[in-house]
């Protein structure tokens, strides 16, 4: 058996490409990485400890071009005979895959949260609430993984790479602009998040979950009303119609916990709740609850934080 | 301009989610189907705006069987022309989108609006699948979409931020969140959907290449652990020694 995979090297060698590799490596067989971009070959060699017996890179395909890069992964599939393709399910991964899954006539599962079980893969439905095992029906698979679903592991050693021609011909998309916050830690490969809602009653009060945030190293985000009146940017806003996360640890201060809101989150590790109100539905859906005020709870939490991290 | 919009049904966002037939299916045990939010909300009202705006026509086309009509209808009272109803259970992803690929192959549209994906099977799959047998370009997860003559201009969520992108069309675009506002039918809108066309037609032979075997729910929570409020140093060692996630 052979599994290729594909990692977006862009913005270097991320968690979730760590996460893919060792998936890919679990399934056994021989595991071959596609990427395209940029990344330096030492970089992509590292991700021969995860599993990883060669990286192909293509440095003229765009990562902005679905089409481009179905074609370098379909080219790689056939270089090295792989029947299994797998992504990180990812906003790359939900452009690409089904089309490469047409193109190569390879049945598509997405959103996996563990290692497949013969031909049956565990996937999340249902926003979370609910697993789903689906059956591939054709040798060709795909497969893509939720972030978070299991552990980088490593324990080879570097890999070589080689450059590679992946024929992903003319791109059909022009980008025009690009704006992306920097330094910012992406919200989907956050391991811990810290979010809150309407009741921290205005976007001037934001300082004090941005300090719990800075403290723990933590990403921020949002509930759904306070990303739309504009206190808090689109992207941090998290639920059923806005992104879908499972972090280590997501801490929920003056969010009511409506089922729309969990959808997005119920597949954290370990939720804590901060409410004023003790009858707030978040509190069954948590592990670790507050009954407080989050303008005395958060401060409270900050420093607590603090003295952890400076006597650890 | 021809406007296809990808209409497909989802349990309301509240719905109790069970199963039966030893967990082989949804049960629909007092589900109420609403049309999936992301087509509603953002597909079709994004289509009837830039229809309002440069002419056209909106169609709308579900694969699924009669009891989809109900829903088929909803989308007709927001403002769509006509609708096409493959008559087909969307047994998976492949087979969905390759039903509606062989339609708009044979009736030339210039853009096809999908939703970023369903809420009950949050595949993100059908748009794409489309795009690549039709072989024109994909555009996922827009967030912003206006044409002018042949090109479309769409702003995407990218890892962390947006990105604004051309493409030339034939495309196809999966809606996000920011495309549109919500629009709730009136009264005219139900009435003149009751007779608009919905055309019915028969399913092509494909083969689905995946099935749903078995469901399961998630292990209940255990419950919560309450915390005093003034000792946060404890709440900081449970999650070091006893979550092990700090
Ligand atoms: C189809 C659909 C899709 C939706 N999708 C989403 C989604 O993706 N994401 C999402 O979040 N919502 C979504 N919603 C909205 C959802 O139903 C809720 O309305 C929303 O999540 C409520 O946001 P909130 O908890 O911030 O506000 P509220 O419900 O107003 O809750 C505020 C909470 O703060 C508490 N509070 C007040 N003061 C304090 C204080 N000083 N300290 C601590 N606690 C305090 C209150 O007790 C209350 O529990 C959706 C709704 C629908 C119908
Ligand atoms: N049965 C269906 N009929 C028509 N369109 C569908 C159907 N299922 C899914 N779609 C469209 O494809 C999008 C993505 O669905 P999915 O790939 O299931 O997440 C949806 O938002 C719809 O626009």
């Amino acid at each position: 058996m052979s599994t290729l995979v594909y990692i977006s090297s862009s913005n270097g060698i991320g968690k979730s490409a760590m996460e893919v590799v060792t998936y890919a490596k679990k399934m056994g067989g021989a595991v071959t990485v596609v990427t395209n971009g940029g990344a330096a070959t030492s970089a992509l060699a590292t991700l021969g400890e995860y599993g990883a017996s060669k990286v192909l890179v293509d440095r003229a395909v765009s990562e902005n071009d679905p089409q481009q890069l179905t074609r370098m992964i379909a080219t790689a599939a056939e270089t090295v005979g792989a029947t299994t393709v797998i992504f990180s399910h990812d906003l790359i991964a939900k452009a690409v895959a089904p089309r490469l899954s047409v193109r190569m006539k390879a049945g598509l599962v997405s959103g996996a949260v563990a290692v497949p079980n013969g031909d049956t893969v565990q996937v999340n439905v249902f926003s979370g609430k609910a697993f789903g095992h689906v059956k591939i029906n054709t040798e060709k698979k795909i497969i893509s993984l939720l972030a978070n679903s299991i552990q980088p592991e490593a324990g080879g050693s570097v890999c070589s790479v080689e450059e590679f021609n992946g024929n992903g011909g003319a791109a059909a998309i022009r980008v025009m602009a690009t704006k992306k916050p920097e330094g910012e830690i992406p919200l989907p490969e956050a391991e811990l998040v810290v979010s809150a809602g309407r009741g921290l009653k205005g976007p001037e009060n934001w300082g004090i979950v941005e300090d719990l945030a800075t403290a723990l190293g933590a990403a921020t985000a949002c509930s759904r009303p306070v990303a739309d009146i504009g206190w808090r940017p689109h992207h941090e806003h998290v639920g059923q119609t806005g992104v879908a996360i499972r972090p280590n640890l997501y801490i929920a201060a003056g969010i009511s916990g409506a089922i729309q809101h969990l959808a997005g989150v119920n597949g954290s590790k370990v939720i804590v709740v901060i409410n004023t109100d003790p009858e707030a539905p978040f509190f069954k859906a948590a592990d670790y609850g507050i009954v407080g005020d989050a303008f005395d709870v958060i401060p409270r939490l900050t420093e607590a934080v603090k003295k952890f991290k400076s006597s650890n | 301009m021809k406007l296809l919009v990808c209409i497909s049904k989802s349990p309301d966002t509240t719905s109790k989610i069970a199963f039966s037939d030893g967990n082989s299916k949804f049960d629909e045990n007092g589900v109420q189907y609403i049309v999936n939010p992301y087509d509603e909300w953002y597909a079709l009202v994004r289509a009837l705006e830039l229809k309002e705006a440069g002419g056209g026509t909106v169609t709308i086309c579900t694969v699924g069987s009669a009891v989809d009509d109900a829903v088929i209808r909803k989308a007709l009272a927001i403002g769509a022309d006509e609708a096409v109803r493959i008559d087909a259970d969307p047994t998976d992803a492949y087979y969905t989108a390759m039903q509606i690929a062989e339609y708009a192959k044979s009736n030339g549209f210039d853009l096809v609006l999908t939703g970023k994906e369903t809420i009950n099977y949050n595949g993100s799959q059908v748009g794409g699948m489309i795009a690549e047998a039709l072989d024109i370009p994909f555009v996922s997860h827009a967030s912003k979409l206006d044409v002018s003559g042949t090109t479309a201009t769409v702003e995407v969520e990218i890892a962390g931020g947006v990105q604004v992108c051309e493409v030339s069309i034939p495309a196809v675009i999966s809606c996000a969140k920011g495309m549109a506002e919500q629009r709730i039918p009136n009264m005219r809108g139900i009435m003149a959907a009751r007779t608009k066309p919905l055309t019915i037609i028969p399913a092509a032979d494909i083969q689905s290449l995946t099935t749903f075997v078995t469901y399961d729910l998630p292990n209940a929570k255990s419950a919560c652990k309450m915390i005093d409020p003034t000792n946060m140093d404890e709440l900081v060692s449970l999650l070091h020694n006893e979550a092990k996630v700090i």
